[in-house]
């Protein structure tokens, strides 16, 4: 390789790891103040202590970002919210790829017509815009229980990585050590699960970290819509929901939220990208030695 | 002699597609006996590899084992046994070693759990007991400091080392068969020499037979006892060793061995057999090695050739059989082949 091709690919490798640090650093930070919510919220983030006096505050030092129309302090119902948000969408990408990697380990592993007809249901749910899906599904409910939004986003994230695992498992079954696993007894169970799967891992972990990026955006649209997470209870997309009517006259409310949402998916795609980059052998691995330099 | 532990019986494994039926392997019969090293020699594309996979059971779609084979081990057909009762069999009594020990293992386990993994397949051993049989294992194929080694993946080790882990694996249940597939053809030389001689004290201390696949003339010198030379997806020659190195039958034999560098003699150019094997699903009319062959005359088109019985336990699948002189009439150095190996 020419040194100039290889000096840009130094410098390509850099930037994603100094990207990835930043983006570790803010998920942790956002994670921990999620976790720690109880302890440093400043207020309770329902109670509504002067609804005419506090309304619609803009921020100050009491209130950092404001108070909503409600008079419900904006910082500490962002920090709550973030626990509904950061956990919804951890718990449906949970969901979400351990539905895609089995059906896709399935499909690729039985080949053939059983991987056809799989194939075929995948594709006809992909043809369905996801938002679209769900709105439709989530408007057979009122008032959805938190849980069955979970699931729903889960059941319904898992296609695009099913066709990718399925892929894989397609090209790795036809390996020596498949088959080498054969000639020693192994069971086809015992080889999809031991042999194939482990060496799916790296994809299933870039997925994962770009699914809860998405499922985080997707869930502020959703809670946004009336369709998510229900009053009272904070999430960041129903938060910016709450500010929606006033963002002419207190934007505060509506901004904080959606910038946190910004961050968070921003922060999540810079580290499914790092990831890719450090796992996919296509992309010519760059040594830590090197990048030290 | 002792024994036929596996004996393969006019085996037949066609690939069946849109373009015809590819006759890989065409009638294969020979037997190994308890104990002994039997090489199947030939280039690529003979139909060796495929054999080997047949005896195991491991040939996949389009590929199919033709009724009428029979591969009889300990006194069972193997085909017309059950899935379960096959899984049985492989990598517990009989085990296979492949070519390439690196795309042969894999890459996320460590190879200390690879070996452990044959031996709870087959036994009810705890996890504990399989890892301490890995590292005995790993230390008998003189592997050093088995027991670190034993938690370290492929990568981590030398090519060599691999293919000592892969024998490890499919000895670590004493199987009564090792079917090796070009063990050596991926190896630099001198480790070659090593895994050869390594194989070859495991197969005295376990009593295993050793069906060695090879292209290798030079490996089959040091390491078999009797020979099967494949042509065509055929059987175009058995024999001993020394018999084999003394007095080839077939042309084909014999070319393969003036095709063999050889440091006694100073050549300007490497001998090599014209042409190449023809396409399995058109095997030529009559003998299938004529056309690459400077004997053949007009019987060689007109008639498939059986396998003429040459000597003792010697066979040949050629009609020079019948007429012997023809080789005469030729100017090829026999006597050059002759104690080339002895």
């Amino acid at each position: 390789m020419d040194t100039d091709a290889t000096s840009r690919r130094l410098r390509w490798a850099r930037r994603v790891v100094s990207h990835a640090k930043t983006a570790t650093i803010v998920l942790l930070v956002i994670v921990l103040v999620a976790l720690l919510a109880p302890v440093i919220a400043p207020y309770d983030p329902i109670a509504q202590p002067d609804i005419i006096g506090l309304k619609n505050m803009a921020p100050s030092l009491s209130h950092l970002f404001g108070t909503d129309s409600y008079s419900r302090d904006v910082l500490s119902r962002c920090m709550y919210g973030a626990r509904i948000s950061l956990s919804v969408a951890a718990l449906a990408t949970v969901i979400a790829v351990t539905l895609g990697t089995l059906y896709g380990a399935i499909a690729g592993f039985a080949g053939g017509a059983v991987d056809a007809v799989m194939m075929r249901i995948v594709d006809a749910a992909l043809a369905i815009p996801r938002v679209l899906l769900l709105i439709a599904i989530l408007a057979l409910w009122n008032g959805l229980p938190l849980w069955l939004l979970v699931v729903v986003l889960g059941c319904t994230g898992w296609f695009g990585l099913s066709r990718m695992v399925r892929g894989q498992v397609l090209s790795l079954r036809e390996l020596d050590f498949i088959l080498a696993a054969r000639a020693a007894g192994a069971t086809s169970p015992r080889i999809l699960l031991r042999h194939i799967l482990p060496n799916v891992v790296p994809t299933i972990i870039v997925a994962a970290t770009l699914g809860i990026g998405h499922v985080i955006i997707l869930e502020a649209g959703l809670s946004y819509l009336g369709l998510g997470v229900q009053p009272p209870t904070a999430s960041w997309g129903s938060i910016i929901q709450d500010g929606a009517d006033q963002i002419g006259s207190a934007w505060w409310i509506s901004l904080f939220p959606g910038l946190l949402i910004v961050t968070t998916a921003i922060a999540c795609n810079a580290l499914g990208d790092a990831f890719r980059a450090a796992l996919d052998p296509r992309a010519g691995s760059v040594s830590m030695a090197e990048l030290d330099s | 002699m002792s024994s036929t532990i596996l004996s393969v019986r006019d085996l037949r494994t066609y690939f069946h597609d849109s373009n015809g039926v590819a006759r890989a392997v065409d009638g294969v019969s020979f037997d190994v006996a308890a104990g002994e090293t039997l090489a199947i020699v030939g280039e690529s594309g003979s139909g060796k590899s495929v054999t080997a996979l047949s005896i195991l059971r491991l040939i996949r779609h389009p590929g199919k084992v033709e009724a009428e084979s029979r591969i009889l081990f300990d006194g069972r057909d193997l085909l017309t046994q059950t899935e379960t009762e096959m899984r049985g069999i492989r990598g517990n009594r009989i085990a296979m070693i492949f070519q390439e020990p690196m795309s042969a293992l894999n890459p996320v386990l460590t190879v200390g759990d690879q070996i452990a993994e044959v031996v709870r397949v087959h036994t009810d051993a705890t996890r504990h007991d399989a890892w301490e049989r890995a590292i005995e294992m790993l230390a008998l194929t003189g592997i050093p400091s088995a027991r670190e080694r034993a938690s370290e993946y492929p990568h981590q080790l030398s090519g060599g080392m691999r293919q000592r882990v892969m024998i490890a694996m499919a000895l670590a249940l004493h199987p009564d068969v090792l079917i090796a597939d070009e063990p050596t053809t991926a190896l630099d030389v001198t480790i070659q020499a090593q895994i050869l001689e390594l194989l070859k004290r495991l197969q005295q201390e376990m009593g295993m037979a050793v069906l060695l696949i090879t292209h290798d003339l030079g490996v089959v010198a040091e390491v078999a006892d009797r020979v099967v030379v494949m042509y065509g997806g055929e059987v175009v020659e058995t024999a001993s060793v020394t018999e084999l190195f003394a007095q080839p039958g077939h042309p084909y034999t014999e070319g393969l061995m003036s095709a063999m560098p050889r440091l006694d003699q100073m050549a300007e150019r490497l001998v090599t057999i014209p042409g190449v094997v023809p396409a399995s699903t058109e095997w030529p009319r009559g003998c299938r090695f004529r056309e690459r062959c400077s004997y053949a005359w007009d019987l060689c088109e007109i008639e498939h050739p059986p396998l003429y019985s040459i000597g003792a336990e010697h066979e040949s699948r050629c009609h020079l059989a019948l007429e012997p002189l023809r080789r005469a009439d030729q100017h090829v150095p026999i006597a050059a082949i002759v104690g080339a190996r002895t």
